[in-house]
């Protein structure tokens, strides 16, 4: 039986080639880390955003659960020890807040190809053939080899992947890995996006009312998802909250029409599911 | 909605406070309609055997503005009557109040008493409006929603019966 999944975006970097925070960066969307984490979020049970301790207070990375490294100046090994060190008996998909190319498909593949029994599950490089550490799954056993790893003073993940017991798969397409961490390389990966058909995800409202607001806890909310639909957005969120409607009993609208279950959710759409009405 | 040339009645308007009826039967005179007919709906004390105190209305209010205009529209057009107005409460109601009124006037009796049943009959199916009562005992619940998890079918949208 394998370990119950947890996401960690890392966003503990100093974006000092960027000159500005990779976490906040966005192309009209949703921020990286809000896409990263929405990416995330159908496959993990919680998700966790990896920060620097002087990261607590921005507000930004205050809308996730958090985890503060515990080791200074070690770069993005640090968040991954620090997570294992937290929920040892879980496993951990791991990714990057600056892989702007970065899609579902790209993920879906890497977590359907997770072997447990080896001690992570990674991609490998389209350029180079090594070990892409920074969009991977570390199983709980990797925990041990990670925290003397670091205790030798070493903190190149991609270098203890290398040399771990690492099932490796290629990546669906070969630019999704892509980081971008100059300018030059964010408007490069831009290009690239804006020639694919879909961006990965989208910002929408959802309002609730009646007993779905009573089952949310909340009246409305703003959601980046990778829901395509309606139908896949009720899915993901009923699996955040309590929902007992099925959505058979139900009706949606979007933009304050009704609509289709099946309809193309867009950045901006505000969406309401309809519990069964009872005016009168 | 109503013609150019006659009073202008909003079709549907919520209300946080009692609903003005002599206010909303005044939208629809006009010396050409020899009928009116009205339908008031009060809070019952009772619900499928349990003792109500207390019914909450919630609206998408957006939407059921929008949903109402059209279904005044339809009554307009189906039934020719002249002018069609309605109103619907939000919020806590005790026992007795006025929870939904729907007034129309026309040339004759027949068009008015038909409209009107048409306008109540689709504004309790179609408008996202949803009522949580809350019982003497204690009990509370959301009518049509909270079996809906055991019994999807029975309580579909769009079912005739359904909101009966």
């Amino acid at each position: 039986m394998s370990a119950p999944l947890y996401g960690l975006v890392l966003a503990g970097g100093r974006s000092s080639r960027m000159g500005e925070d990779k976490a906040a960066l966005r192309a009209g969307g949703p921020t990286q880390l809000e896409q990263a984490m929405a990416l995330l979020a159908p496959h993990v049970a919680r998700a966790f955003v990896s920060v620097r301790k002087d990261q607590r207070a921005d507000p930004l990375r205050g809308k996730f659960e958090q985890i503060e490294d515990t080791r200074e100046d070690l770069g993005p090994i640090a968040g991954i020890v620090a997570a294992q060190e937290r929920f040892p008996g879980n496993a951990w998909l791991v990714l990057a807040c600056d892989l702007p190319l970065l899609d579902a498909a790209t993920l879906e593949c890497l977590v359907r190809a997770r072997a447990p029994e080896r001690l992570a599950t990674a991609f490998r490089s389209s350029h180079d053939a090594l070990p892409e550490p920074l969009c991977a799954v570390y199983e709980p056993g990797s925990r041990a080899a990670l925290a003397a790893y670091v205790a030798r003073g070493r903190n190149c993940p991609r270098k203890f992947l290398m040399g771990a017991d690492v099932h490796l798969i290629d990546a669906p397409s070969k630019r999704a890995l892509d980081n971008a961490n100059t300018p030059e390389e964010y408007a490069a990966a831009m290009n690239t996006r804006g020639a694919a058909p879909a961006a990965a995800t989208r910002r929408v409202t959802v309002q609730y009312f009646a007993l779905l607001r009573e089952q949310a806890g909340r009246g409305t909310e703003s959601v980046v998802t990778a829901a395509r639909t309606p139908r896949e957005l009720y899915a993901e969120l009923a699996h955040r909250y309590p929902f007992t409607l099925d959505p058979s009993v139900l009706r949606v609208a979007i933009n304050s029409e009704f609509g289709d279950w099946s309809a193309s959710l867009a950045d901006g759409d505000a969406v309401v599911f309809i519990p069964p009405v009872a005016g009168g | 909605m109503a013609a150019a040339d006659t009073p202008v009645s909003a079709p549907f308007q919520f209300s946080r406070v009692p609903i003005d009826v002599a206010a909303l039967r005044a939208t629809l005179a006009d010396p050409a309609c020899g009928g009116y007919a009205a339908f008031e709906g009060w809070v019952r004390d009772s619900h499928e055997g349990q003792r109500v105190r207390l019914l909450e209305y919630e609206a998408y209010e957006a939407l059921a503005v929008r949903e109402a205009g059209r279904i005044v529209a339809e009554a307009v057009a189906r039934f020719g009557v002249r002018h069609a107005a309605s109103a619907h409460r939000v919020g806590d109601l005790r026992v007795g109040e006025l929870a939904v009124w729907v007034g129309v006037s026309a040339p004759h009796r027949d068009e008015a008493f038909r409209a009107c049943r048409y306008i109540i009959d689709e504004i309790k199916h179609r408008l996202p409006i949803w009522k949580k009562e809350h019982y003497v005992n204690g009990d509370s619940g959301w009518v049509n929603c909270e079996r809906c998890a055991t019994a999807p079918q029975e309580h579909a949208h769009g079912l005739p019966g359904a909101h009966a």
